[in-house]
């Protein structure tokens, strides 16, 4: 595990990109490939599956340091990383400064993962043993391999740039390799930075085009005829894979969600061999998507009922064709892969074609928008016709023209602290509206404020905190920040009966006082206005 | 006049819009505000302000105070141990172990003991003289750095550490800029790294004074040079420089190119500290008791109460109370502790 600790300590030393694709590379040549696989497996981001309740390592760091749950409530909310708070409350005898060092997929696999059949007394004994014998780094790193998440303040972009220049090969081919399910192992890691560039595995999605959001007037994108508009689906972001008789439908969170969307699935298995669709996985029926909600409270459900099914019923809308009897076609330009992807799909419900949009000029599409929110939908989607398919979230082919947001006027109410970086920091809001004279919550949101606002808003909560809860604070409802949010539904397990979508802090109202904030009432009126 | 927790006897030292005041002695210590006699244990802002009638320090440190407090001010000195009846007490002072010259203050009344800890710490300091645990029946103590994942290493590893850095911003041609209070952790800094080296330092105005006033008083330091006196257009690649955490992103940093920064400080002991602020590096380095510091120096005091001053005093209150069975109470002041800046 020194390695792996070494190369935590190098990135966690600079802010410099280079510098942090530098010591990425250093690892991954340096490092035999089972374990440079494990630490690649923390490195973007994936984490076990929970071996040990946070609760029982909680209960054993504080049985060996003698500190009563008070003080390590305290200390934890100063810390904010229970990693980081069990190291810290450890390292207080003499800590050897090395160890025998055991690599890394030793560790894993010899070690962390077998605890997963373990009693809680067992696992008391061995993670409390080797507790005692790590030193202070790399109990730290130990502590979070168990607790979750281990990322280093790198993207899974800069680890693929320095995947690909390690390899010799384009990023593109990297992370194509690096999509969907893998596992850290010798094999995996020796395939990944390979030469050949086929690769056998059939259930692989290609990585996602993303679009930017268009923040110029469009007609600045120049001739009306050289792009393709279509609405903006509000749904799942998927990839169809039908290849080798198997069938695969991929979020664009990586996450394989077949088994969610059985009726799509079912109707996949009668598309030809060697076919992958780009489109949205909307809540559909008779022609017409439906609100994202209904497709929302499919996904919360444990068990897909028939009633389930019925009540939420999927479609897979598609908009791109990028492989066509096993052929890669993201070199095509869309206008061609677009004819494609309309005759592989003629008469296929289940696969309706996301529309063209046909307003001849940049102003009658901006009329057009008006329609998207009765439509359920987000906007626009902008795309060049000769563009090819490309991945990531390259600029200038694909634009997102989206409606504008619902916005509120709303007043602090409670702090709460941050996590990781920020866990001495408030950055998560509560915010109420008035009903009558008294305040009622409606929304937390914790982004949209600069490092800078943050900083100063946290000094005024500290110094205008009423009461405390825990780590939670209630402050003087004085500050009225505007609120954007994307859409507004009923919910009797709120207080304020609603629940707001996809909320964010847009500005810090210093300008308004508490009386220019937004009633219920108005916000109620939006949920009544016709949809 | 606002009255200190309940406490069953006539208390020998209280809290007053003024700051901390012995009604036998009628003097102050570490006043917030002008008063006639003020009894100063170390001369930081917090602890040594301005307008007082008379002050009475440690010899040591009177160098420091007369920078802080101007020289028209009244100051008397007393060396450590040295004992003064003022009023109807004895009052004297013994080491600190925080900055040069620093002191808790001991006050006997009719056989009673009180003593002021100021701020201390029990690591060993190379520019002070270390604590002295002074036995009494009631501690005020400090509390700034009252929680247990606060321990600090053994200086001189820190010292090679910040070594290790400079040395490695020296080979690929970069400047270190390491933020540290101005006074105290600059030149204790400044001796630690003597035993390691001897390459000149580069420092900021404000921490130059100081480090004046520490060879002024016989402490062996690195050869230091302000930054003010180098030439315009002087590459600094390979500096070590010593600035206060206040000159972080001002203008006075742009003349430095390429370089990286550094914060020494007890809070880096926390990650997201250092991260959420933007330095590279964090070295935990503290003039403040760390927790079993604390702990340990309450039960050496022997008191039978410890009243809690500065930073997490309620938690540290509490622990001993129900931990330690010591008859503990938080005792709220302005004092500030070790703070950004
Ligand atoms: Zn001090
Ligand atoms: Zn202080």
């Amino acid at each position: 595990m020194h390695r792996l600790a070494d190369l935590y300590e190098a990135l966690d030393a600079t802010t410099s990109t280079n510098a942090k694709v530098e010591a990425l590379v250093g690892y991954f040549r340096d490092t035999p490939p089972e374990d440079a696989a494990w630490g690649l497996f923390f490195l973007t981001g994936r984490r076990l599956k929970r071996l040990i309740p946070s609760k029982a390592l909680r209960q054993w760091v504080r049985e060996l340091t003698d500190t009563p749950e008070w003080l390590f409530d305290e200390t934890y909310a100063v810390v904010g990383d229970l990693a980081e708070v069990i190291a810290l409350l450890l390292d207080q005898t003499e800590r050897p400064a090395a160890t025998e060092e055991l690599p890394l997929s030793r560790w894993m696999e010899e070690r962390v993962l077998p605890l997963a059949g373990l009693s809680l007394p067992e696992q008391r004994e061995r993670v409390t043993g080797w507790w005692h014998v790590l030193p202070r780094r790399e109990l730290f790193l130990f502590n979070k391999m168990l607790t979750g998440e281990l990322r280093v303040g790198v993207s899974d972009t800069l680890v693929v740039r320095a995947l690909a220049q390690h390899a010799g090969l384009p990023p593109a081919a990297v992370s194509h390799r690096l999509m969907g399910t893998w596992a850290p192992s010798r094999a995996f890691f020796e395939q990944l930075i390979a030469p050949d560039v086929s690769d056998g595995d059939r259930s692989r999605p290609y990585p996602f085009y993303l679009a930017s959001p268009l923040e110029q007037p469009p007609a600045q994108l120049g001739e009306r005829d050289a792009w393709l508009v279509e609405w903006k689906w509000d749904g799942i972001r998927g990839q169809l894979i039908r290849r080798q008789g198997g069938v695969y439908l991929w979020s664009r969170g990586e996450e394989l969600i077949t088994e969610r969307f059985p009726e799509i699935a079912e109707a996949a298995a009668s598309l030809p061999d060697g076919t992958v669709l780009d489109g949205e996985v909307l809540a559909y029926a008779g022609g017409q998507p439906l609100p994202f909600s209904l497709l929302q409270r499919r996904i919360g459900r444990q068990k897909l009922t028939a009633r389930v099914l019925a009540e939420a019923p999927a479609a897979f809308m598609a908009y791109d064709l990028l492989e066509q009897e096993g052929q890669d076609l993201r070199g095509l330009p869309l206008r061609e892969r677009r004819a494609r992807l309309e005759a592989l799909l003629r008469d296929r419900p289940m696969f309706p074609v996301s529309p063209v949009i046909t307003a001849p000029t940049w102003e009658s599409l901006a009329e057009a928008r008006h329609e998207s929110r009765s439509r359920n939908v987000e906007g626009f989607m902008i795309k060049r016709l000769e563009s090819p398919y490309q991945h990531g979230r390259k600029r200038g082919d694909w634009w997102k023209w989206k409606i504008d947001p619902f916005t509120v006027d709303a007043i602090l109410l409670y702090a709460h602290p941050g996590h990781g970086r920020r866990a001495s920091l408030y950055t998560d809001y509560t915010f109420a509206v008035w009903k009558g004279e008294e305040l009622l919550p409606i929304a937390k949101a914790y982004s949209g404020l600069t490092d800078e606002e943050i900083a100063r808003l946290d000094r005024w909560i500290r110094a205008h905190t009423r009461e405390k809860f825990g780590p939670v604070r209630s402050v003087e409802p004085l500050q009225v920040f505007e609120l954007h949010f994307e859409g507004i539904a009923a919910s009797p397990r709120h207080k304020s009966g609603i629940a707001l979508r996809f909320p964010r802090i847009a500005r810090w109202r210093s300008d308004k006082t508490p009386r220019d904030a937004d009633s219920l009432e108005r916000l109620e009126e939006l949920l009544h206005a016709p949809a | 006049m606002n009255v200190s927790p309940v406490l069953d006897r006539q208390p020998l030292v209280t809290v007053t819009s003024d700051g901390l005041y012995c009604p036998p002695g009628d003097f102050h210590i570490d006043p917030w505000r002008p008063v006639a006699r003020a009894l100063i244990t170390h001369a930081h802002g917090d602890h040594a302000r301005w307008g007082s009638q008379r002050y009475l320090g440690t010899s040591p440190s009177v160098g420091l105070l007369r920078k802080r407090l101007g020289a028209e001010a009244n100051i008397s000195t007393l060396g450590y141990g040295e004992r003064l009846k003022l009023g109807d007490v004895t009052v004297s002072f013994h080491p600190a172990g925080h900055v040069l010259g620093s002191a808790q203050i001991r006050i006997e009344h009719r056989g009673e003991v009180w003593v002021v800890s100021g701020d201390y710490k029990r690591d060993p300091d190379p520019t002070c003289l270390p604590f002295e645990p002074v036995r009494c029946d009631t501690f005020i103590t400090e509390a700034t750095f009252a929680l247990p994942i606060y321990r600090w290493d053994d200086t001189r590893l820190v010292a090679q550490e910040v070594l290790r850095w400079w040395d490695g911003n020296r080979e690929a041609g970069r400047a270190s800029v390491l933020f540290c209070y101005a006074l105290g952790k600059a030149q204790r800094l400044l001796a630690e790294l003597a035993r390691l080296t001897d390459r000149e330092v580069l420092v900021h105005g404000a921490t130059h004074a100081l480090v004046e006033c520490y060879r002024e008083a016989g402490v062996r330091m690195l050869p230091t040079r302000p930054v003010s006196e180098m030439e315009k257009g002087t590459s600094y690649a390979g500096a070590l420089v010593l600035a206060p955490p206040s000159a972080a992103g001002s203008t006075w940093m742009r003349r430095f190119g390429e370089h990286e920064t550094g914060f020494a400080s007890g809070w880096m002991r926390v990650r997201g500290n250092r991260r959420r602020r933007g330095y590279d590096r964090g070295f935990v380095l503290s003039d403040h008791a760390d927790w079993p510091g604390l702990l340990r120096t309450a039960k050496e005091t022997g008191a039978s109460r410890i009243l809690v001053t500065h930073g997490s005093s309620d938690t540290l209150a509490r622990y001993l109370r129900e931990n330690l069975g010591l008859d503990a109470a938080p005792l709220s002041t302005p004092f500030e502790g070790e703070t950004e800046d």
